[in-house]
């Protein structure tokens, strides 16, 4: 290692300022190799895929080695050499391989998350790290090119089949001089000696320092063999530091026929002028300094100074580019990291504003137009610009569905093979874009739901084939925006829902079924608590557990979930979730002096009542026949308890809500106005009241409840 | 000012390369790749280009034989930013014009360092 000098007191940076930056990139670089190993076809991988992937590893390793993420560096180093040698097809990539690598992905995450200050086990890698050295070493003794992808299949090392010749060195085989130290136990070293008694094929090893280090603590060994230097530092970094061994060739002094094989595969081998571990300049290069600048090409003074001279030249040439049109030279940012706090802080701000300005805008109303021209002007505009500005603030927060969908290709493989089965992702609609928030609430239950498709939903391959269908399932996510909502479809094409099944679990669970349910209401059972339908427990999908939680958490959400199926054909499980928690379209109704907000998602009509509508079921539960069909009747003011002024009646309006499948008519006073409402929690500002979702306050300032509708539908039909 | 043409498609090392030689004094032209730098350069002239040689649409070595060809870059220096420091990477290096190379990882002071050799104050 050269010593550091010239400038470096200047060069004293802090350089956990690029962390970040890193921490992003290799986020990044991982997601895309993930995918890039999910698509990739083991038959015939195409260069440009092995290239990409072979990128992403080596620019973690780059990145990791120079911010100081030791065991990031090594475990991308050992993955690199093996897609090195997939790249350069002195290998065939097999499905071990693929499921090696995507393990390390998976293990890189977390050991980059726990850099980045993450919680986390720490994880021991030399297992792995040994695992995938062996893929890349035990194959690549065998004889690379030649060898038939079929004699690839079984990568275990030390038992590859190799042949060497007994001895003297074969065409390839380099002369090696090897130091390693300086150590405090030089006698570790000797346990190299074992890796080439191990490992058929690499070589010999011989001590060349009689056995023992000399006072420097340095052992030295000389090595024939036909590994690469990066190869033989994996293997040599099992016993000693890798920072500890130094690889000088040594055929110069070697007098071995190893010599002239290697000149003669670099007959045009340029002694560098000066060489380090670190860096070094070739004797011809242009612009190389030193005593002996020697350019072919371009006549040159063939001196020193010819280095300096060139650049200095160039330099002025380039200050008189800029003083024309030079391009800036700064990086073109064209995107910027900011605090998801920051963004929330902005978008509480704006909900204030609207607030406000709903506030003026009633105010506004009393005024009379033609005095105050000026100020309805004004007014028009601010709520312009407010909406506007409300939009492109929420904008921030919405990302695309393919940060969730993205998951599902590698979690499918995963589970397919566990299950034996054949599944095949389809995914639509992933640029649509959802709340960061609502993203992050719906990853888990989309995956219990995709798990479930194939799990329960497709079918083994032979039954497959047996019902004429093909081999293979196929499963597909589909996102879409349908006016103000995201809906997120989970399909499969495998064996569907049977009603009769489901009615009689229903029923040997006690749940109140009958025959005249709506294929909607029998689906739906499947969301009651402990409900399975599958016969046998599988670990991948457990007891049907889970269902429930999934409708929960969509409910939480503000959202709604249906199932559609057709018995042997597949099953559709659609979410619709609102494109955001913050705001909401509401229906503000009166009911005596209390005004409550219906979320205008479930709103499908609403109707004048006559007496004569209204029937009396048992005891106190009344029911609505709409367009021949019996709702339950839910009368806002005996559910809330609003008092009423004596001898005040309700005007006899109802509003038809749709939730889970079910509808319930809603009685109120009046109907208001639709409009957007942000959204305030409730149970962070007061507590949880049932029949309530979320708060918002009104443009004269009061405050409005919203209402839980899935929660009135649930309550109101069982 | 030195002005310095940076490419590497790694964000995280280009801006330790730039604020690393920004820091120092140089003007920094930053390009993702090969093609990017090839774009950014348009008919300027710089007095040093240092380049990671794997990238995806132009390689490093692709880049530098592109700049070779242009008399302006006929003594620019070229250093080939590398993970290893192997014989074939230095023929290449060489074959396509490179000055020389520089092993990654490698730290501010010992960038500036060996810039310092082949740009001497």
């Amino acid at each position: 290692m050269s010593e550091t000098h010239g400038q470096s007191g200047s060069a004293d940076f802090d350089l956990s300022q690029f962390h970040g930056v890193f921490f992003e990139e290799a986020g990044e670089n991982l997601a895309n190799m993930e995918s890039l190993l999910l698509a990739l076809d083991e038959t015939s991988a195409d260069d440009e895929s092995l290239n990409a992937i072979f990128r992403c590893a080596h620019s973690i390793k780059g990145g990791a080695a120079t911010f100081g993420f030791q065991d990031v560096a090594d475990l991308t180093h050992v993955m690199e050499t093996l897609l090195d040698k997939l790249r350069r097809h002195e290998l065939a990539v097999t499905t071990g391989m693929i499921d090696t690598l995507l393990e390390s992905g998976d293990v890189l995450g977390h050991l980059l998350a726990r850099h980045q200050g993450g919680a986390g086990e720490p994880i021991d890698c030399t297992e792995l790290v040994g695992r995938i050295g062996a893929l890349a070493h035990g194959s690549a003794a065998a004889a690379p090119l030649t060898a038939p992808p079929a004699a690839q299949a079984a990568p275990a090392v030390p038992a590859a089949p190799v042949t060497v010749p007994a001895c003297g060195p074969i065409a390839g085989t380099r002369v090696l001089d090897i130091a390693i130290g300086p150590m405090d136990e030089p006698s570790l070293a000797d346990h190299l000696a074992d890796l080439f008694t191990e490992i058929p094929g690499l070589g010999t090893i011989e001590a060349t320092d009689g056995g023992r280090a000399g006072p420097d603590r340095i052992r030295r060994f000389r090595v024939l063999t036909q590994a690469s230097d990066a190869d033989l530092l994996d293997l040599f970094s099992f016993h000693v530091a890798r920072e500890q061994v130094r690889i000088v060739d040594g055929s110069a002094d070697a007098g071995t026929a190893a010599a002239p094989a290697v000149a003669s595969q670099a007959p045009a081998a340029a002694a560098p002028v000066s060489d380090s571990a670190s860096y070094g300049f070739f004797d011809d290069g242009p612009g190389a300094p030193g005593p002996a600048d020697q350019a072919p090409p371009v006549a040159v003074p063939a001196v020193s100074a010819a280095s300096t001279k060139a650049p200095a030249a160039a330099s002025r040439s380039a200050k008189n580019a800029e003083r024309g049109s030079s391009p800036a030279s700064n990086l073109e940012q064209s995107t910027i990291r900011v605090p998801i706090e920051k963004v929330d802080q902005l978008i509480n701000l704006v909900g204030e504003l609207v607030i406000t300005q709903a506030m003026l805008a009633q105010t506004g109303r009393n005024l009379d137009p033609v005095i105050h021209q000026a100020m309805a002007t004004g007014l028009a505009d601010l709520e312009r610009n407010t909406r506007m500005l409300q939009e492109s603030v929420m904008a921030i927060r919405m990302i695309p569905m393919a940060v969730v969908f993205n998951r599902f290709p590698r979690m499918l493989r995963d589970l397919a093979g566990k299950l034996g089965k054949q599944v095949e992702l389809q995914t639509i609609g992933e640029d649509t874009e959802l709340d960061k928030g609502l993203i992050e609430k719906i990853t888990d239950p989309l995956t219990h739901l995709v798990r479930n498709a194939a799990d329960h939903g497709i079918e083994m391959p032979q039954d497959r084939i047996a019902r004429g269908k093909p081999a293979g399932g196929t499963v597909t996510l589909a996102a879409a925006h349908q006016g103000g909502s995201v809906v997120i479809e989970v399909r499969d094409d495998g064996r569907g829902l049977n009603r009769d099944k489901l009615l009689r679990k229903a029923a040997e669970r006690g749940l109140p079924v009958h025959e005249a349910m709506t294929d909607q209401e029998v689906y739906a059972l499947i969301f009651e608590p402990g409900f399975s339908t599958a016969n046998e427990v599988t670990d991948v999908s457990g007891r049907g557990v889970g269902m429930d939680v999934v409708k929960r958490n969509i409910t939480s959400l503000g959202g709604s979930v249906e199932i559609d199926s057709t018995e042997g054909q597949g099953m559709r499980v659609s979410v619709r979730l609102p494109l955001t928690l913050a705001i909401m379209d509401g229906m503000s109704v009166g009911v005596a002096r209390e005004t409550y907000i219906v979320p205008l998602a479930s709103v499908v009509e609403s109707i004048h009542l006559s007496a004569d509508d209204v029937k009396s079921v048992g005891g106190s539960a009344r029911v609505v026949e709409v367009r021949n069909e019996y709702l339950p009747l839910v009368a806002l003011d005996e559910l809330f308890d609003v008092p009423r002024e004596p001898g005040q009646a309700g005007s006899g309006i109802m509003i038809v809500i749709e939730a889970e499948g079910g509808r319930v008519a809603l009685l109120v006073d009046e109907l208001i106005g639709q409009h957007q409402v942000v959204v305030k929690n409730l149970e962070a500002n007061y507590r949880k009241v049932p029949g309530v979702s979320g708060a918002t306050i009104l443009g004269d300032g009061r405050v409005a409840l919203i209402l839980d509708v899935s929660w009135l539908v649930r309550r109101a039909r069982h | 000012m030195r002005s310095i043409l940076a490419v590497d498609d790694s964000a995280s090392m280009r801006q330790m390369v730039s604020f690393t030689l920004r820091s120092s004094g140089y003007e920094v032209i930053e390009a993702i790749d090969g093609q990017d730098a090839l774009d950014k350069i348009g008919d300027r002239q710089v007095d040093l280009v240092l380049t990671d040689q794997n990238m995806p649409r132009m390689d490093g070595l692709t880049l530098i034989r592109q700049l070779r060809e242009q008399d302006r870059f006929k003594r620019t220096p070229i250093l080939v930013l590398t993970t290893e420091s192997s014989d074939e990477m230095k023929q290449a290096g060489r074959a396509a014009g490179a000055t020389g190379w520089m092993v990654k990882p490698f730290d501010p002071a010992r960038l500036l360092e060996v810039i310092g050799k082949v740009l001497p104050h």
